[in-house]
């Protein structure tokens, strides 16, 4: 096995003021290029988890390293890509893609290079035709295509996502699925990707990784080695949903 | 992307507010919308004829105050006379009156917006403040700023802060926390954080400040000009009434009115621009 990109040990987390921590005790290690899926039920601390892992919320104890250092605060070649596409209405598409590009903490990159980076984020989700326009045009799935870019054009090593299409309709959902597989494949991106979806774990994730609990820790975890692109055998995974299930409501019932 | 027209389509209907939709509902109804405007302002012409021309007694004073006299009056003044020098002046001290407004409410707002106990400290005073008319400070202001101009910027300027800072604090308080964690997530300094989310966050908010202090301002202009300058629109409506040429003040009247009225339009297209 290599360095893991993005590595957690021991994690816990209590906010101040709450009886009970959200986290405890939490290990995940994802290497490069795998694809993690993160399931538990709503309320389990999914996202408190991803915000600590993306640097956005210092853990109570434990530690997070990337590539081997221990992370201390966002690291540039660490995108998070939350539930909401969260585009700024005053930029065009282009602009929101390239935002926080040029960021003095951000390492330091021509405007050539900016250009050629944004341009390919963008070709990359399919919007070209769409670069100019602002976000009050676009549908739910550009705008989440938007979002998607706005991280491929730091170049991450990891890509953390936070149900970014739970609040997309069915059609628009696949596609974006499939957008995801694509990224991470062109990229060589790592992913870790939050849902509360079966069937969207299973579609997209190397490895399957439920908690639950209260406080939340990890529960299972289910090693998916099955070739891609699997919509059409998703179906015949049946058993496996099965087990993923039973344990999920059992996540639930801990809860 | 083949799929992409169908898909837009699909998620437009479901969220009607990226529609085109409404915007053309809108156009519909709104065809007439400006030509009623125009009957009621030709109402309040007819009106204003009816009290000098008609059912004032002929030779009354009341006639000298005629539209008819005033209109001639207006393009003689604007055409013949320094009068559109006054409207550059008072027009001038608007925009001044402005900058120092926005220079001390934009930052002012900006702090009270994000700290909370701030706002709760300051919010009693700025009201107490916000309701004392601009003009009772007037012989305050000119003991302390001398005759001239600067009692004036003064006073425009501490008629005008109070909109902008509750609307830029306003701004701020309902900025998406998301846009927040967006910027940090991309390890944004404070001022990239301010100069790149929460300014152009709150620019909407600023630019309904700057409208709603026009309104003020032009209102508190006029007195403000009728002591102790020698230029601008509130001199020289009390120079037309010292030189008894009461079409002449029928037509400042007028002009203070149209110029009023494009201020407040520009700053509407100001507004209706960004958001």
């Amino acid at each position: 096995m290599s360095v893991p990109v993005l590595s957690a040990e021991g994690i816990a987390l209590s906010y101040p003021g709450a009886p009970a921590p959200v986290l405890e005790g939490f290990d995940l290690a994802i290497q490069p290029g795998e694809v993690v899926a993160i399931l538990g039920p709503s309320g389990a601390g999914k996202s408190s988890l991803l915000r600590v892992l993306g640097g956005l919320q210092r853990p109570s104890a434990g530690t997070v390293r990337m590539g081997g250092t221990v992370l201390e605060d966002v690291h540039p070649r660490l995108a998070v890509a939350f539930q909401d596409p969260c585009l700024l209405p005053w930029l065009t598409l282009e602009a929101n893609v390239a935002f926080g590009l040029d960021f003095k903490r951000q390492p330091p990159v021509s405007p050539a290079e900016r250009r050629l980076r944004v341009d390919a984020a963008i070709a990359e989700v399919g919007l070209g035709h769409a670069r100019h326009l602002p976000p009050s045009a676009l549908s739910g799935g550009m705008a989440q295509r938007t979002a998607l870019a706005r991280c491929l054009a730091r170049k991450p090593q990891v890509l953390l996502l936070d149900e970014p299409f739970g609040a997309l309709d069915e059609v628009t959902r696949a596609e974006m699925q499939d957008l995801l597989l694509k990224v991470v494949a062109d990229f060589g991106t790592a992913a870790l990707l939050v849902t509360h979806d079966i069937d969207e774990a299973l579609l997209v994730a190397d490895r399957v990784v439920l908690i639950g609990g209260a406080p939340a820790r990890q529960v299972a975890s289910w090693t998916l080695d099955l070739p891609r692109p699997r919509r059409d055998e998703v179906a015949t995974l049946g058993a496996l949903r099965i087990d993923i299930l039973k344990a999920l409501r059992g996540a639930v019932r801990r809860h | 992307m083949n799929a992409e027209p169908q898909q837009r389509s699909f998620t437009a209907g479901a969220n009607p507010t990226n529609d085109a939709r409404p915007k053309g509902a809108a156009r519909g109804g709104g065809l007439s919308r400006p030509l009623l405007g125009i009957a009621g302002l030709l109402v309040l012409l007819a009106l204003w004829w009816l009290g000098t021309d008609v059912l004032a007694a002929p030779g009354s004073f009341a006639r000298r105050f005629s539209p008819a006299s005033a209109f001639a009056s207006l393009g003689g003044l604007l055409l013949h006379s320094d009068l559109p020098i006054h409207v550059y002046v008072s027009l001038q001290r608007i925009f001044i009156g402005l900058g120092f407004a926005l220079a001390i409410g934009v930052p002012l707002g900006l702090a009270v917006g994000t700290f909370g106990a701030l706002e709760a400290a300051t919010t009693p005073a700025f009201q107490f403040l916000r309701m004392i008319s601009p003009l009772s400070w007037m012989p305050l202001a000119v003991m302390v700023f001398g005759v001239g101009d600067r009692p004036i910027y003064f006073l425009l300027a501490f008629a005008a802060v109070w909109p902008i800072l509750l609307s830029t604090a306003a701004g701020v308080r309902q900025l998406d926390p998301r846009w927040l964690l967006l910027a940090r997530s991309l390890a944004s300094t404070r001022w990239e954080m301010l100069s790149r989310v929460i300014l152009p966050g709150v620019t909407g908010h600023i630019l309904t400040g700057v409208r709603l202090a026009i309104g003020i301002l032009w209102i508190v202009l006029v007195p403000c000009e009728m002591l102790g300058v020698s230029a601008g629109l509130g001199y020289f409506i009390l120079d037309t009434r010292d030189r008894l040429a009461y079409s002449e003040l029928m037509a400042m009247v007028l002009l203070i009115g149209v110029l009023g009225f494009a201020l407040d339009a520009l700053a509407r297209a100001l507004c209706r621009r960004w958001a």
